[in-house]
C-alpha cells in the first residue's frame, strides 16, 4: 500500500524527513484487517490499553512510594489516605494487575481456538509469551512492594523456588534477596525492576505489534486475507470496534476499583510484613494459582530430579511449552470452527486450567494433590500428545473458499 | 539455603494443614449486619461513626493503636476545628528530649507536649513489647482491621459478639480442643481463644446523643468506626463511582451507537 499525498506543507515537509504520517497511515487507515474479525478480536486493544494505564497509575504512586522495610507499608497508606486521589490511582493499579491478566489470558485462549499460533504467525506468538513471562515478572514484584504479609511471605516463597535448580540454585536466591533472606535489599532491587520491566514490556509489545503488522490479523474463520473484498482498513471500522469495547471495558474495570476494590486482593495484605509470624494462608494472586497448582503436583522424584525441582521445572514448562506450540499442532486448519473434534478438546482444556486454578487455592493436602496431579498431567498432555495426534487423525470440515465469500454467504442465509 | 528452603516449605505445609484444619474446626456463619455503607448508594452514617469514636476514646484505645488515623480525620466524623484540637489535647506525646536536651525532666519522667490535630493517634503503649506485657498479647493496630480480615465489618461485628461462657458442643467435642481458663472463648476467633476479653455488654459507654446503649448498638457503632479508619475514602469513592459510570454508561453508548453507523454498509 502507498502512502497518500499530503497536501499540506507542514505535513508533508514532515513527512518527507521523519514519515510519521505515512507510517500512522499504514497502521490505520491502510492497515488491512479482514472484515469478520469477532468482539474477541477486541482484547489485543484492550491488553495494550491496561499497560498504558498501569505505566501512567504506576508513575504517579512512585511520586509517593517509599521503597523501604520500615516505610514501605506506611507510604502506601499515605497514598490511601491523604494523597488527593490517592486512594483512586492505588486501587487502578492494583486492580489493574488483575484486569491486566484477565484480558490476556482471555487473548491467548482466543490465539488457542482460532489457531493463531499458526504460520506464518509463529513469532508473533512466542513474542505473546514472552510478555506473559514478562508481565507475570512485573506482576511478582510489584505485588512485593506494599509491604503486607501476603509481600513478604509471597516473596519468600517465591524466591525459594530457585534454590531448587543444582549448584546455581544458591546462588540465584542470594542474588535475587540481596542477602540471605527476603529484606530491604529484595525490596529496593524488585522495586527497580518493577519499575524496568514494564518498559521492556513495551518494547516487546512494540515488536508483537510488529509482527502482527507484516503478517496481519488472523480471524475467526483462520482463512487468511486473499483478495482486496476480504479486508477493511483498521480506520475506521476497528479504532470505532475497539474504542466501544474499551467503554464496556473500562464500566467492568471500574465497577471493582469503585465498589470492590479488594475483591481480587488478600486480607492479609494489610498487615504490616513480619517475618516472626507466618500468615496461616500462604496463597499467590489468583493469576497466578494455576501454574501453583502445577508446582505443587510434583511431589514425587522423577527418576534423578527430586520433587522440588520436578515441581519447579514443571512449572515453568507449562509456559515455556507454549513457545513450542505451534510446531506441536500440525493441522493445517487454524480455527477451531472446522475441527470438530479437537474443538472440545479446546474446551477441556480451557476448563482444566480453571480447575488448576481452583486446586492452587486449596490446601496442597490428600485428594488435592492426586486432583492437581491428574490436571497437570493433562495440561502436559494436551499439548504433547492430543495436539499432535489430532493434527493426524482429525477429519476437519471444508474450509470457506475466502473470507469474503464467506461472509457473503453468511449475509445471504441470514 | 537448603535449610531455608524446608522452612518456607515447612510453612507451605503448615499453612495448608491450618487451612485444613480451620477448614474442619466448626465455624459458624459470620452474621450478617444492615450497614448503611453496603451496597452502591451505601454511606457511612455520621452519627453512628461519632457514636462508634466514642466506643473507641473510651474504651478500645486503652489497648488497641490506631496508628495511621490522625486527629484531623475526625472532620470526616462533623468534628468542628476546636473540637478536634480538645479531642487531641487529652493526649500526650513523648518527646526524645527537652528545649534543653535532657532526657529527662527533674521529676525524672519524660518530656511530652499535648497531641495537636496534625498528629496521628497517640497509641496506647510506647512499643509493641510493652503492650504484649500489658496485655499477655499484642493488641493489634485497628486502622486497617476492616481490611485485613476474611469478611470485614462482618467478621469483626461476628468476633466482638461471639464471645461464649459455654463452649458449644460442636467445639468441646473436636479432636485435640482444650479448655483454656486463662483466656475468651470466642466462636469466631481461629483457635477459639483471645485474649481480649470480651467487650460488648449493655451501657459500656453512656452515648452522646441519647441513643440507647445495647451491646448490638455498641458492636454495630464501633465496627462501622473501624470501618471508616480503614476506608476513610468510601463516600467518596463511591459517590466519584457513580458519576465515572453514568459518564461511561452514556460515552459507551454513543461509541456504540456510532459503531453501528460507521458499519451500516460493511457485511461482516
Amino acid at each position: 500500500m502507498s502512502s497518500p499525498e499530503w497536501n499540506n506543507p507542514v505535513v508533508k515537509w514532515v513527512d518527507d524527513r521523519l514519515p510519521v504520517f505515512s507510517l500512522m497511515h499504514h497502521s490505520t487507515a491502510g492497515y488491512p484487517t479482514p472484515r469478520n474479525l469477532s468482539y474477541w478480536w477486541n482484547f489485543g486493544s484492550l491488553a495494550l490499553t491496561v499497560l498504558i494505564v498501569m505505566v501512567v497509575t504506576g508513575i504517579f504512586l512512585v511520586m509517593s512510594y517509599t521503597p523501604h522495610v520500615d516505610m514501605a507499608f506506611d507510604s502506601v497508606e499515605r497514598i490511601m489516605r491523604d494523597v488527593n486521589y490517592g486512594w483512586l490511582i492505588r486501587y487502578i493499579h492494583m486492580n489493574g494487575a488483575s484486569m491486566f491478566f484477565i484480558v490476556v489470558y482471555i487473548h491467548i485462549f482466543r490465539g488457542l481456538y482460532y489457531g493463531s499460533y499458526k504460520g506464518p504467525r509463529e513469532i508473533l506468538w512466542i513474542l505473546g509469551v514472552v510478555i506473559l513471562l514478562l508481565m507475570m515478572g512485573t506482576a511478582f514484584m510489584g505485588y512485593v512492594l506494599p509491604w503486607g504479609q501476603m509481600s513478604l511471605w509471597g516473596a519468600t516463597v517465591i524466591t525459594n523456588l530457585f534454590s531448587a535448580f543444582p549448584i546455581v540454585g544458591d546462588f540465584i536466591v542470594t542474588l535475587l534477596w540481596g542477602g540471605f533472606s527476603v529484606d530491604n535489599p529484595t525490596l529496593n532491587r524488585f522495586f527497580s525492576l518493577h519499575y524496568l520491566l514494564p518498559f521492556v514490556l513495551f518494547a516487546v509489545v512494540g515488536l508483537h505489534l510488529w509482527a502482527l503488522h507484516a503478517v496481519k490479523s488472523n480471524n475467526p474463520l483462520g482463512v487468511e486475507m486473499k483478495q482486496p473484498e476480504d479486508s477493511i482498513p483498521f480506520h475506521p471500522y476497528f479504532t470505532i470496534k475497539d474504542l466501544f469495547g474499551m467503554g464496556l471495558f473500562f464500566m467492568f474495570f471500574l465497577f471493582f476499583v469503585f465498589w470492590a476494590p479488594n475483591f481480587f486482593g488478600e486480607p492479609d495484605n494489610y498487615i504490616p510484613a513480619n517475618p516472626m509470624v507466618t500468615p496461616p494462608h500462604i496463597v499467590p494472586e489468583w493469576y497466578f494459582l494455576p501454574f501453583y497448582a502445577i508446582l505443587r503436583a510434583i511431589t514425587f522424584d522423577i527418576f534423578i530430579i527430586p520433587a522440588k525441582l520436578g515441581g519447579v521445572l514443571a512449572m515453568f514448562a507449562s509456559i515455556i511449552l507454549l513457545m513450542v506450540l505451534p510446531w506441536l499442532d500440525r493441522s493445517k486448519v487454524k480455527s477451531c470452527k472446522f475441527r470438530p473434534v479437537y474443538k472440545w478438546f479446546f474446551w477441556i482444556l480451557f476448563l482444566d486450567c480453571i480447575f488448576l486454578g481452583y486446586l492452587g487455592k486449596k490446601p496442597a493436602e490428600g485428594s488435592y494433590i492426586i486432583m492437581a496431579q491428574l490436571a497437570t498431567l493433562y495440561y502436559f498432555a494436551h499439548f504433547l500428545v492430543i495436539l499432535p495426534l489430532m493434527s493426524k487423525i482429525e477429519k476437519v470440515v471444508d474450509l470457506p473458499e475466502s473470507i469474503s465469500a464467506a461472509v457473503l454467504k453468511k449475509s445471504e442465509d441470514a | 539455603m537448603r535449610k531455608l528452603f524446608i522452612a518456607a516449605v515447612a510453612a507451605l505445609t503448615l499453612s495448608a494443614s491450618a487451612a485444613q484444619a480451620a477448614g474442619g474446626a466448626y465455624v459458624p456463619e459470620l452474621k450478617d449486619v444492615n450497614w448503611s455503607f453496603e451496597g452502591f448508594f451505601g454511606q457511612y452514617d455520621q452519627k453512628q461513626l461519632r457514636r462508634g469514636f466514642q466506643i473507641y476514646n473510651e474504651v478500645c484505645s486503652a489497648c488497641h493503636s490506631l496508628r495511621l488515623v490522625a486527629y484531623r480525620n475526625l472532620s470526616a466524623l462533623g468534628f468542628t476545628e476546636d473540637e478536634i484540637k480538645e479531642i487531641a489535647a487529652e493526649k500526650s506525646i513523648r518527646l526524645p528530649h527537652g528545649d534543653a536536651g535532657a532526657l529527662l525532666n527533674d521529676d525524672g519522667e519524660f518530656f511530652t507536649r499535648e497531641a495537636k490535630p496534625s498528629d496521628k493517634f497517640v497509641s496506647p503503649f510506647p512499643n509493641d513489647a510493652a503492650a504484649i506485657d500489658a496485655n499477655g498479647a499484642l493488641p493489634p493496630d485497628l486502622s486497617l482491621v476492616a481490611k485485613s480480615r476474611l469478611g470485614g465489618p462482618e467478621y469483626l461485628y461476628s468476633f466482638l459478639m461471639g464471645y461464649m461462657d459455654e463452649v458449644p458442643e460442636e467445639v468441646a467435642h473436636q479432636k485435640g480442643f482444650i479448655l483454656n481458663e486463662d483466656k475468651s472463648f470466642n466462636i469466631y476467633f481461629p483457635g477459639y481463644y483471645t485474649s481480649m476479653p470480651p467487650q460488648m455488654m449493655d451501657e459500656l459507654v453512656e452515648y452522646e446523643d441519647g441513643t440507647e446503649a445495647t451491646a448490638v448498638q455498641h458492636a454495630e457503632d464501633i465496627v462501622a468506626f473501624l470501618n471508616w479508619a480503614a476506608e476513610p475514602e468510601l463516600d467518596e469513592r463511591k459517590s466519584l463511582g457513580l458519576k465515572v459510570m453514568l459518564f461511561l454508561l452514556v460515552l459507551t453508548a454513543m461509541l456504540y451507537a456510532l459503531k453501528r453507523k460507521i458499519w451500516a454498509d460493511v457485511k461482516h
